[in-house]
């Protein structure tokens, strides 16, 4: 008998007779309302990330002026990533094409990307590979993260995020930057995800 | 019968691991403070969630009901993954768990692995397994990697190196990073910041490097194949998206039947655990992504054991969030060492003797590690009813009638909190006076074990005279 076979059979003995229960879904699920954006960039700064809010035509000069404060010079950019939002930017644009090499991610100084879903009530930004977010490493490896979030982007809470999201697509949640609370429970901002999120709301 | 294996070999009567544990007052020290700060901190997330009851009966539901009809789910899930490009193995206990992984690891040429904490692996003692045939695990989540190099036990579920402050971490840094790669900075102090940062560089070359990861799960979704992974430091996204191979062992009960019942667990887990309203980090990937080649090994390892149990199948709805841990006044004070397994806390005295049987002492005095108060219930995101699991464990183990009156001495000391600290602050004074052995028929407790030593001077003094320890 394979291992397979073996533990099905175990289960199927350990549950013979076994009632059914039925589950009750009394919580908040998804809701017709949009995530408050006051929220989102509270929530966000709880975690000690940067926040800002622009306007669409004020979003190149913010990354501009963003980028320039951190000193960077190198920015991958994924494709799909609006150029216009880029137009004032000094920095040079890398793109990941062909797929730069996980030492190159490293050499450079920083990442922006947009986001597929973002959660208000828990200050999460969601990214699923689609445009503007490219492979899961491009958001990961870079020290510093810029994302971009629309406000038609932004859920109330999580049962909004889940429903909205594709479970075929490879999918990082992220909220706040790269944290540990291993050290006497005293929580260290940056360990291997970026050290610095700043997240754009483009009102 | 097999014994199953739970990452250590039963060893002392927990008793008496807990006798040598409150013998070291840093230990109980930083256990207390670690505790509290977690249990406030959960507090205050959960009170802010109006609909926690909701959440949380919801997802006692979703985990019984899935038990229930775990065999369905299972199946469901090895066909998703599959149809995803990955590949599916079942492994019945640890020993085939552990050949599966090497086999895996061997066929890509490769001696070096980096790995996600995981309880299942920890579990399955799979890194000693590993360097059985010539292949080393290297950990990369913070604690784990504090555990390792200071050849160590986790004492935490979440928190491994719970029992080692700043101290002792920048010492086993200072002392052990060069032995597995690049070692810490010259000045490194105990400032978490700088032992973060001595993490990092020591991590980050291997990081891109290395080719293949092995990993755990939170959940597993049965619908869609999808793979789920919660974490804080962004080395499990290192490991589970750089290297060209992933291999996850997961436990059979971590399955879920929906994408959608991923709403409720990823709204209890990170309050439960972190008290953060979402951790900062949550991969989930279906099958082969991005081209990675994936394998999931499925593991019983006993658990199909504990489902046949009517009272103590419960125990599988454990979402492994620790909640029950910070909570408990027995674990706060014994560290979880004292439990032998790496399951501690309430939901190890109840999990531990079912999963590897009742026949070592260990195992046998484990469902006695509780005062029954009830707390580890109350914030058990499941809803798990540990202590009438522990009651029934305990009719089922025997044990003499002395080391039941000591356990209950233990628990009318414990569950009187007020009466503790005023106990706590006269025997502080009266230090010397201490009796080593109680009088009269609790006299058998204090013969296989020493009185809980008290400190100095309590923690609310030594806050108030160092300022926190700052002074
Ligand atoms: S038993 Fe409940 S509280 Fe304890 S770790 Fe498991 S899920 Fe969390």
């Amino acid at each position: 008998m394979s291992s397979r076979d073996l533990i099905l059979a175990r289960v199927r003995r350990a549950l013979a007779g076994v009632p059914d229960v039925e589950i009750t879904r009394a919580y908040r699920g998804p809701s017709e309302r949009p995530g408050e954006i006051g929220l989102f960039e509270e929530r966000v700064r709880d975690y000690h990330a940067v926040v800002h809010l622009v306007d669409e035509p004020g979003v190149a000069e913010r990354v501009a002026l963003s980028l320039a404060a951190r000193g960077a010079r190198r920015v991958v950019v994924p494709a799909g990533f609006p150029a216009p939002w880029l137009a004032a930017a000094d920095a040079e644009a890398v793109a990941d094409d062909p797929p730069l090499s996980a030492a190159d991610l490293g050499a450079v100084d920083g990442v922006l990307t947009t986001c597929a879903v973002a959660i208000a009530e828990t200050g999460t930004i969601v990214l699923d590979a689609g445009p503007g977010q490219g492979r899961r490493a491009l958001s990961l490896v870079p020290d510093y993260h810029l994302c971009v979030v629309r406000t038609a982007q932004i859920v109330a809470g999580v049962p909004d995020a889940v429903a909205r999201l594709a479970p075929a697509r490879p999918l990082t949640w992220i909220s706040g930057p790269s944290a540990t609370s291993d050290i006497e429970l005293n929580r260290v901002e940056g360990v291997h995800g970026p050290r610095t999120l700043e997240v754009l709301i483009v009102t | 019968m097999s014994v199953t294996f739970l990452g250590m070999p039963p060893t002392r009567p927990f008793p008496r691991n807990a006798a040598r544990a409150l013998r070291d007052s840093q230990l109980r020290f930083n256990l207390r403070k670690a505790t509290r700060t977690i249990r406030a901190r959960r507090a205050s997330v959960v009170a802010e969630a109006p609909d926690w009851a909701g959440l949380r009966e919801a997802g006692r539901a979703i985990k019984e009901h899935t038990l229930r009809n775990l065999d369905r789910y299972l199946v469901r899930l090895e066909e998703a993954v599959t149809a995803a490009g990955g590949h599916v193995h079942w492994a019945a206990d640890a020993a085939e768990a552990n050949r599966i992984v090497a086999g895996l690891v061997k066929a890509t040429g490769e001696t070096e692995v980096v790995k996600v904490k995981s309880m299942a692996t920890q579990e399955i003692g799979l890194n000693e397994a590993l360097l059985e045939h010539g292949i080393t695990a290297y950990e990369t989540d913070l604690a784990e990697l504090i555990v390792q190099l200071g050849d160590d036990q986790p004492s935490h579920i979440l928190v491994p190196a719970i029992h080692r402050n700043r101290a002792e971490i920048r010492e086993i840094f200072a002392e052990h990073m060069a032995g597995w790669g690049r070692p810490a900075p010259e000045d490194l102090t105990d400032d978490p910041a700088a032992l973060a940062e001595a993490a990092r560089l020591h991590l980050r070359e291997r990081f891109l490097k290395t080719k293949v990861a092995i990993s755990g799960a939170n959940f597993a979704i049965a619908e869609t194949g999808t793979m789920v992974v919660l974490e804080s430091e962004g080395n499990g996204r290192m490991c589970l998206t750089l290297p060209r191979t992933l291999i996850s062992v997961v436990g059979i009960e971590k399955v879920l039947p929906t994408w959608r019942d991923l709403e409720v667990f990823l709204q209890l887990l990170p309050r439960s655990s972190t008290g953060e309203r979402m951790n900062p980090y949550t991969s989930m990937w279906t099958g082969a992504a991005e081209g990675q080649e994936f394998h999931l090994v499925l593991l019983d390892n006993g658990r199909t054991g504990v489902l046949a149990d009517e009272v103590g199948r419960q125990a599988l709805r454990c979402i492994r969030c620790s909640a029950c841990l910070n909570v408990c006044p027995v674990y706060e004070r014994a560290g979880g060492h004292a439990y032998g397994s790496v399951y501690p806390g309430p939901i190890g005295a109840i999990l531990t003797p079912q999963l590897r049987g009742m026949g070592s002492e260990l195992d046998r005095s484990l469902p006695y590690a509780s005062s029954l108060c009830g707390a580890c219930y109350e914030v058990c995101p499941v809803a798990i009813d540990i202590p009438s699991v522990l009651v029934d464990l305990r009719s089922r183990a025997r044990h003499p009638w002395p080391e039941r009156a000591g356990m209950a001495a233990a628990g009318w000391v414990l569950e009187r909190s007020g009466r503790l600290a005023r106990l706590q602050r006269a025997a502080g004074r009266l230090r010397r006076l201490t009796p080593r052995r109680l009088p009269g028929p609790l006299a058998g407790w204090t013969d296989t074990r020493d009185l809980p030593e008290m400190p100095e001077e309590s923690f609310r003094e030594w806050w108030d005279r160092t300022d926190g320890g700052r002074r």
